[in-house]
């Protein structure tokens, strides 16, 4: 039976994707998981994976084109099925082609190529779709000099000699003259998303200092005897303890819809992290339940992903609650907005040596700020108190965490 | 190369009274390419024997000889007679040792000339050295300068295993340096003859005369021509092909059998099966037309490879 690839929804408030790329053409053989396409979204460049395994029969829309989400794209299937009519997919092909048309209307920057045929096989050498597939080189932008028009090594490197090098994104240098930039998609997300919750969420903030001793002692202890790659970072013990205390704080963990308040049955955090011109949340799904060396294997894993641009739509989807860390870049602190349609944020300063004081004593150790902003339509400042208070019981007893 | 291929028999036989040689005018003729000349005077009939006109006895009294521990060079004229001696040299030099659950060794060298360019012929003219590589149990040796042949041919007497020799027809006048001092090279290593950045040329024998003239006018227009003497068809070394490959990602394999399931076939499935990400052009073949070889001169030259062949698959893959 043959079945129908969908573009999917990655977000909330995603309405369409742009297909920027087919990953395999019609007629090969797919395994359910493969990755078939790779689509553009307001947040990033995601891979689409074939829900279905079988021969890709047809593949419903162009490179290039905005597909509303929902929309039928490509159908999985036998290779000897009849698929014509026992799909509605067929009828539905005006309204896709509608919208490849708006696409096709739209100058898609920096690619003046048309979308090609996806009937025309691809010529490429085994050696230059490897520097492609390494360098992100799209093949279907890339003219092909060799005989036939294939595409040979020394036209991908002429690609991506063509391509500037990107300037750091940490520090752009200033240029001696006024110059306009334009807005990535992401970047453009971003400033709609957060003037959307700073104009409309009235956010309230809550600071405390925690003690980091107790916690960074375990923390070398535990890396001192387990590999690089399972190494804990001081952010996973953070989602940890957020997550467990979230689960008595249901109105923290929840999203304001109309005139109710969803308040999520799973827990599941956000971790920022910084990519190319901009950020990305990738979700730590059941944080509340997980392990710590799961939290850290899995924030590593999608975080890596994320810097690459190979993000998977799970990544980045149905966050509950969100951490924001910039400890790594030596801030006493700071406070963040909130990710909606999330009621609460989690902004995480650098840990410090500073004097503790207790009962009139002064010692050295370190400490952390945190500050948590949260929703007041969703959440008053007692109860966010009160979680800050709880949270302060798991850092600085970090036994709890693991 | 004769003077190389000489070399290594006399000293094998003044080395080891075991080596002998045996064959149809190698004696008191001296030899169809007058490679054993003067040997009958010197090592006498018993280790220098001329034999009927029947390639069957040579090879097989050859083999009986090497079962009771002797180490015969027996001599083919040509490898167009060893079709005549196929049984013997499938079904028992390359088996024996197998079959006999090892109890036999068999330490035999045939020698044979291959290649056409003489006016021979059709029948007398073939190079059909992939035929005999084709069979496990058989090494087969095919050297392109005349170092490699002295040194191999040196190998192959003391190596305990039934060894095809196969000497080029057309390269017995072919010079080069051989080292004063003595040197075995081990069979079953291929050589890069010439280094070079642009194309891998993979050749053998004769190919490696033409393949080397290729690349020194490659490099007049600025390609440089990386060129891997196989030297032994088997066992089959690929290291520095692959090696080579990796870094100019082209191929062209130079033989002068035919093309149709020929060396550069195996050679170049090789290249794909363990250098696939490597391929930045398909791998050319140089061959012999898919013709029997004509008799008529101007014919012949133009059914066999030659430099301009590889000159223009270089070109096509560039």
């Amino acid at each position: 039976m043959a079945e129908t690839i969908s573009m999917p929804k990655l977000g909330f408030d995603m309405a369409e994707g742009t297909l920027v790329r087919w990953v395999r053409n019609e007629g090969e053989q797919i395994n359910k998981g493969e990755v078939l396409a790779e689509i553009e979204t307001d947040k990033a460049t995601v891979e689409v994976a074939s829900s279905a395994s079988g021969v890709i029969r047809k593949l419903l829309v162009d490179q290039g084109a905005v597909v509303p989400v929902g929309t039928p794209i490509a159908i999985v299937g036998a290779a000897d099925e009849v698929i014509n009519d026992q799909l509605p997919v067929i009828s539905e092909q005006s309204s896709v082609n509608s919208v490849q048309k708006a696409a096709s209307g739209e100058s898609r920057e920096g690619r003046g190529a048309a979308p090609i045929q996806q009937t025309a096989v691809l010529k490429a050498s085994p050696l230059a779709k490897k520097i492609a597939r390494e360098n992100r080189v799209d093949l279907s932008q890339v003219k092909g000099s060799s005989p036939g028009g294939r595409i040979v090594r020394r036209d991908i490197e002429a690609a991506l000699a063509a391509i500037p090098t990107p300037q750091p994104s940490v520090h752009p240098a200033i240029q001696p003259s006024d110059q306009f930039v334009t807005m990535s998609k992401l970047r453009a997300a971003i400033g709609r998303r957060m003037a959307e919750a700073k104009q409309q969420a009235p956010h309230f903030y809550v600071t405390h200092e925690y003690r980091m001793d107790a916690l960074i002692e375990l923390r070398k202890q535990y890396n001192a005897i387990v590999p690089e790659d399972q190494k804990l970072s001081v952010n996973d013990f953070i989602v940890k303890a957020a997550a467990l205390t979230l689960r008595q704080f249901p109105n923290l963990n929840a999203s304001l819809k109309g005139d109710k308040v969803l308040q999520h049955g799973q827990v599941n955090v956000g971790v920022a992290v910084s990519v190319e011109g901009g950020l990305l949340t990738v979700v730590c799904k059941d944080a509340d339940q997980k392990p710590l060396r799961q939290i850290a294997a899995e924030v590593k894993a999608m975080a890596a992903r994320a810097r690459q641009g190979k993000v998977r739509p799970d990544d980045i989807e149905g966050s509950t609650f969100s951490v924001s860390n910039l400890g790594m870049y030596d801030v006493d602190e700071f406070i963040a907005i909130i990710n909606p349609p999330e009621s609460a944020i989690l902004a995480v300063g650098t840990a410090r040596e500073t004097v503790m004081v207790h009962d009139g004593a002064m010692w050295p150790g370190k400490a952390i700020t945190l500050t948590l902003s949260a929703d007041h339509r969703v959440v008053d400042g007692l109860p966010a108190a009160r979680f800050m208070a709880r949270l302060k019981e798991l850092l600085e007893s970090p036994a709890g965490l693991v | 190369m004769r003077e190389a291929i000489s070399q290594a028999l006399w000293e094998e036989m003044e080395r080891d009274p075991k080596v002998f040689i045996i064959g149809e005018e190698v004696g008191v003729w001296g030899g169809t390419y007058a490679v054993t000349k003067g040997f009958y005077d010197h090592f006498g009939p018993e280790r220098v024997r001329d034999t009927p006109i029947a390639e069957a006895v040579i090879v097989g009294s050859a083999i009986g000889a090497a079962l009771t521990g002797l180490r015969p060079v027996a001599e083919l004229m040509t490898i167009n007679f060893a079709f005549v001696a196929m049984e013997h040299i499938v079904n028992e030099a390359a088996k024996l040792h197998y079959m006999f659950g090892g109890q036999f060794t068999l330490p035999l060298v045939i020698r044979a000339v291959s290649g056409g360019g003489r006016q021979l012929g059709a029948t007398h003219s073939q190079t059909p050295d992939a035929i005999f590589a084709h069979f496990p149990g058989l090494k087969v040796v095919s050297p392109g300068t005349p170092a490699d042949a002295k040194g191999l041919l040196k190998a192959a007497i003391r190596s305990n295993d039934p060894v095809l020799f196969i000497e080029h027809a057309t390269m017995y006048q072919a010079r080069g340096e051989v080292p004063e001092e003595e040197e075995v090279i081990p069979i079953g290593k291929s050589k890069i003859q010439r280094p070079g950045r642009d194309v891998t040329i993979v050749t053998y024998a004769k190919g490696l005369e033409i393949s080397m003239k290729a690349a020194e006018d490659l490099a007049k227009e600025g390609v440089e021509a990386e060129v891997v003497d196989l030297r032994t068809l088997r066992p089959l070394d690929l290291e520095a092909v692959l090696e080579s490959f990796k870094k100019t990602n082209r191929a062209v394999i130079v033989e002068e059998g035919w093309k149709s399931f020929g060396v550069g076939a195996e050679v170049s499935a090789r290249i794909y099966e363990q250098a696939f990400d490597y391929v930045d052009a398909p791998i050319q073949r140089v061959a012999q037309k898919e013709v029997p070889l004509p008799y008529n001169r101007t014919l012949e030259q133009s059914a066999l490879p030659q430099a301009a062949d590889v000159i223009a698959a270089v070109k096509e893959m560039l």
